[in-house]
């Protein structure tokens, strides 16, 4: 088990240095950040002095040499733009970026896999029917134009929430949350169903063809023949079969919204990780988007850890064969 | 002493692409306590379909269209699926062909066995326990303690369906019926659970409809026959009289066809032709276009005639 | 013994006659191949059936900016869906920006169809370390999310159609290789590989004739799907400011165009174009369904 863990850390530290590498060296190539933080009246002394504070003025290879050297330290440059450590501009909004991404798994596991339950039980009834036109739907229509509708429905024309910026927040295992709060919620509210839309879509799809797929099976007909009660049928003996691959799925989705997220923060002008990504991409802020990538790359690896162990711990067959091999 | 069990007139159709399919047409039999029927027919001939039907246990597209199936003085074709419940399981019990897929893979065995109990008796878990226990033992399972904690995936297949058979003893059913349960098993265990089984069910009194395609099968086990073709019973009656004098000539090709029953050396003998699909069965007697002695008579479907204790559908009888 | 005659077959039909049969057998399918037929159709024929050429910018009026849909204009002619903030024909921007859209997401999913396809092809053909190599390449990519790749690559090649494809394309082709190469899997392990193999066929013959052909049905059903993600992930990336300039808006950055306007209830310049990206996405999703169920066997028992 422990080796499993150490080779899978290993492989994951590989994938970050290679596409730190090169991240690193694409931006690079890209643009003149001093251009950009310098007044374009500033004389080439004030260039010069710039580009030397920011470290641009050496060769890319001992760039890349004194950023390498910091990521052991934790330190992954200062922000052209904030001034400050990169990595701790990241890890400020991280929160904010978290916690939607939560509320919107919560929303489409939370729908997603009951919706899917029922279309997949009676595939024929108008509900089911109605459920799956509904997912199409779901699952092609744009998320940012439908970020964008929520926007003018709820908040321009109907005023019922606010269109944009995130709520008060509280301090939760000492860090900002804003969704305890019900203030917090009306902000957080629009957003997270925006980014949730799709995976819902998702959700309800894959659960309906597991349902579908899984009733057909013996071990259904043998549990009804045992005179089990139908609730239990269903909700023991299909639902941990199910479960098992829709855990992999919904834990790799949650990468995926997390990744996502950034559309929906520059609609909602939601002070996360993402909108503060894609600013710093237009203002050549390097530090801050190589950060980012590193941030996320580690978190989905920790993620896709995660959801290997919870397969492993949720389907006998995986962990008693590992055990004794 | 009134049958245990007696269907008469049993449809069960599928609706499909090609229209009303009856995969059970007509099907009557009856079963006395404590006797074993072996129910034979190649696949496609609708027994497994028959099985399910008693127990209910038929899923749409296809349904229960006609006839009657009493238990015990019951009429099950009707009856509501909370009254059914009640029943399966607990009276009448199945074992089914394939214990890996019949078992829940990701449940424990302790789980499977104490729900079931659970699911008919109010008694308290460690009871349940018990009961599932002694069942475990009861088929020959050794440790039975320690085996309530594992998976299905860690018993060999043989063992698998000795845990569908403690399922199945759980309650002390009146009638067991058992769906092709050795098929999926090597031979030497095949032989194992057959001897297994026979016991079990002389010594609990419990009814049995063995449900199979293989002749040699029923000889040793069953107390009396039903040979079914394409939905019909086309013969019945006691194992010896059926296997000794068949009276149908799809009985006579079967036996024929058994490699062991030829002169060794000698050529093997093949029904000539191929089972029909449902969907293009002959007008009138389902066997005529393999039958050697088929006539026009044969247009017509053939009643069932009686001879003693025994039945046949055919117009000429051998 | 009267002997099995046959009833009378009807002719066999060929392949390509049963699956148009399966396939129009839905009418959600033969809706969404309709669509899909008038937005290609639309889109191809943009110049000639426009009202207006946006992009001609001689041709705008400021005066006429920011109509709603159907009021008239300086010039008297009528705006269907209105003009944005400069002026520009709503329906006629949607047009040519219908056309952009699909040759952006059609042109990458071929490209990166091919690619896909034949590294995957070759990889299973290949086998041993070099398939495992490529196909651990192949996961690692797959792990990430396709917009965070698609991001950093245009941070880092900037703005243009060529661009946006390039980046398009990197971001899907692991998908078309592994579908690839599933397939080249199944057909590799069956006996007249063996066979071919025994008689000296050369690879590229094996590769070509053999896996590619059994590779296409799930490829297929891969690239509708695909080809829809791509389009609404240029889309998404457009809007944010990335990948196409302005001077090539597709239906993206005309959203994002409308959005500063969304306050003020000029909706339409946002959402006319929106409207037509869903009718595309939509329309491809369920021909795309419904070619899966079609092409895969043994599925809607």
């Amino acid at each position: 088990m422990t080796v499993y863990v150490l080779r899978r850390l290993t492989q994951a530290l590989l994938v970050l240095f290679v596409t730190s590498g090169l991240v690193f060296g694409g931006l690079y190539l890209v643009g003149d950040p001093v251009e950009i933080l310098v007044n374009p009246q500033a004389d080439q002394e004030e260039r010069a002095r710039t580009a030397a504070a920011l470290g641009l003025d050496r060769p890319a290879l001992e760039q890349y040499g004194i950023f390498l050297k910091g990521v052991f330290t934790g330190d992954l440059g200062k922000s052209f733009v904030f001034g400050r450590p990169a990595l701790e501009v990241i890890l400020e909004r991280m929160p904010a970026t978290l916690e939607l991404a939560f509320l919107a798994m919560v929303i489409s596991v939370g729908l997603g896999i009951p919706l899917g339950l029922y279309a997949g039980l009676r595939p024929h009834s108008f509900g089911a029917k109605t459920i799956m036109a509904g997912s199409i739907l779901g699952f092609s229509l744009p998320t940012f134009w439908v970020g964008l509708l929520l926007i003018m429905v709820f908040a321009v024309q109907l005023g019922w929430l606010p269109s944009t910026g995130r709520g008060p927040t509280t301090e939760f295992l000492g860090v900002q949350v804003s969704i305890l709060t019900w203030e917090g919620l009306r902000y957080a509210l629009l957003p997270s169903l925006n980014l949730a839309l799709f995976k819902l879509s998702l959700i309800i799809r894959l659960t309906r063809a597991q349902v579908r797929e899984q009733s057909l099976l013996d071990y259904i007909r043998f549990a009804r023949a045992k005179g089990l009660q139908r609730s239990r049928v269903i909700g023991v003996h299909l639902m941990k079969n199910i479960l098992i691959p829709l855990v992999t799925v919904i834990g790799l989705e949650l990468g995926s919204v997390i990744a996502f997220a950034v559309v929906t923060e520059t609609i909602f002008a939601w002070p996360g990780m993402g909108k503060l990504v894609i600013d710093s991409i237009f203002q050549l802020d390097r530090p801050i988007v190589v950060a980012y990538l590193l941030v996320t790359v580690f978190l989905f690896i920790l993620i896709n850890l995660a959801v290997d162990l919870l397969y492993s711990a949720l389907d006998p067959r995986v962990r008693l064969t590992e055990h004794k091999g | 002493m009134t049958a245990l069990l007696q269907v008469q007139g049993l449809v069960t159709e599928f609706a499909g692409r090609e229209g009303r399919l009856r995969a059970v047409d007509g099907v009557g039999f009856s079963l006395a306590r404590g006797e074993i029927l072996g129910l034979v027919g190649e696949s496609g001939s609708g027994k497994s379909v028959t099985g399910f039907s008693i127990m209910g246990l038929v899923d749409a597209p296809g349904r229960i269209a006609g006839g009657s199936v009493k238990f015990d003085g019951m009429e099950l074709v009707g009856m509501t699926d909370g009254e059914l419940r009640r029943l399966r399981g607990k009276r009448i019990a199945m074992i089914f062909q394939d214990p890996m897929m019949t078992l829940n893979p990701v449940l424990s065995i302790e789980t499977q066995m104490l729900e079931s109990v659970l699911a008919h008796d109010a008694v308290s878990r460690d009871e349940a326990r018990r009961r599932a226990i002694e069942a475990l033992g009861l088929v020959g399972i050794a440790s039975p303690e320690a085996r309530l904690a594992q998976y299905p995936h860690q018993f060999s297949g043989g063992m698998r369906q000795r845990v569908a058979i403690a399922i199945a003893l759980l309650h002390r059913p009146d009638l067991i019926i058992a769906d092709e349960p050795t098929t999926a098993l090597d031979v030497t265990v095949q032989g194992q659970i057959l001897y297994e089984m026979q016991r079990l069910v002389r010594e609990s009194g419990a009814a049995l409809v063995w449900i199979t395609h293989d002749l040699a099968v029923v000889a040793g086990l069953a107390d009396r026959v039903a040979v079914m073709y394409a939905g019909r019973i086309v013969e019945q009656g006691s194992t010896t009289e059926v296997l000794d004098a068949p009276l149908h000539p799809y009985t006579r090709g079967l036996l024929d066809s058994v490699p062991a029953a030829n002169v060794s050396g000698g050529r093997l003998r093949q029904i000539p032709g191929m089972t029909p699909s449902l969907a293009h069965l002959p007008t009138g007697c389902a066997f005529r276009d393999r039958c050697g002695h088929a006539d026009r008579a044969c247009a017509e479907i053939p009643g069932i005639t009686l001879r003693g204790s025994r039945q046949v559908r055919c117009h000429h009888p051998l | 013994m009267s002997a099995v005659l046959p009833a009378a077959l009807p002719a066999p039909q060929t392949p390509l006659q049963r699956f148009l049969e399966e396939f129009f057998d839905s009418r959600i399918a033969t809706l969404g191949f309709v669509l899909l037929a008038a937005v290609v159709l639309v889109a191809l024929v943009a110049p000639l059936i426009a009202p207006q050429n946006p992009y001609d910018l001689a041709k705008l009026d400021l005066m006429d900016s920011r109509l709603a849909p159907g009021e008239k204009g300086i010039g008297g002619a009528t705006y269907l869906l209105g003009t944005d903030g400069q002026g520009r024909d709503m329906l006629s921007a949607i047009l040519y920006g219908l056309r952009v859209s699909l040759y952006v997401g059609v042109v990458s999913g071929i490209i990166a169809l091919t690619l896909g396809a034949l590294t995957g092809v070759c990889a299973a053909y290949a086998g041993g370390r070099i398939e495992q190599f490529v196909m651990r390449v192949v996961d690692i990519q797959l792990g990430f999310p396709t917009i965070l790749v698609a991001l950093i690559l245009l941070a880092v090649l900037g703005k243009g159609v060529d661009k946006i494809i390039i980046a398009l394309v990197c971001v899907q082709w692991a998908y078309y290789a592994r579908t690839a190469r599933s397939a080249a899997l199944v057909e590799r392990s069956k006996e007249y590989m063996e066979a071919a193999r025994g008689l000296g066929l050369s690879g590229t013959r094996i590769v070509l004739r053999h896996l590619l052909p059994n590779a296409l049905p799930p490829l297929i059903v891969v690239a509708t799907v695909q080809v829809a993600h791509a389009i609404a992930l240029e889309a998404t990336l457009s809007f944010l400011g990335l990948g196409l300039p302005p001077t090539e808006p597709s239906l993206g950055l005309l959203i994002a165009n409308g959005y500063e306007y969304l306050m003020s209830g000029k909706y339409w310049i946002s959402f006319y174009p929106g409207v037509a990206l869903l009718v595309t996405i939509l329309a491809i999703n369920l021909v795309g369904d419904q070619l899966r169920d079609v092409l895969n066997p043994r599925l809607a028992k």
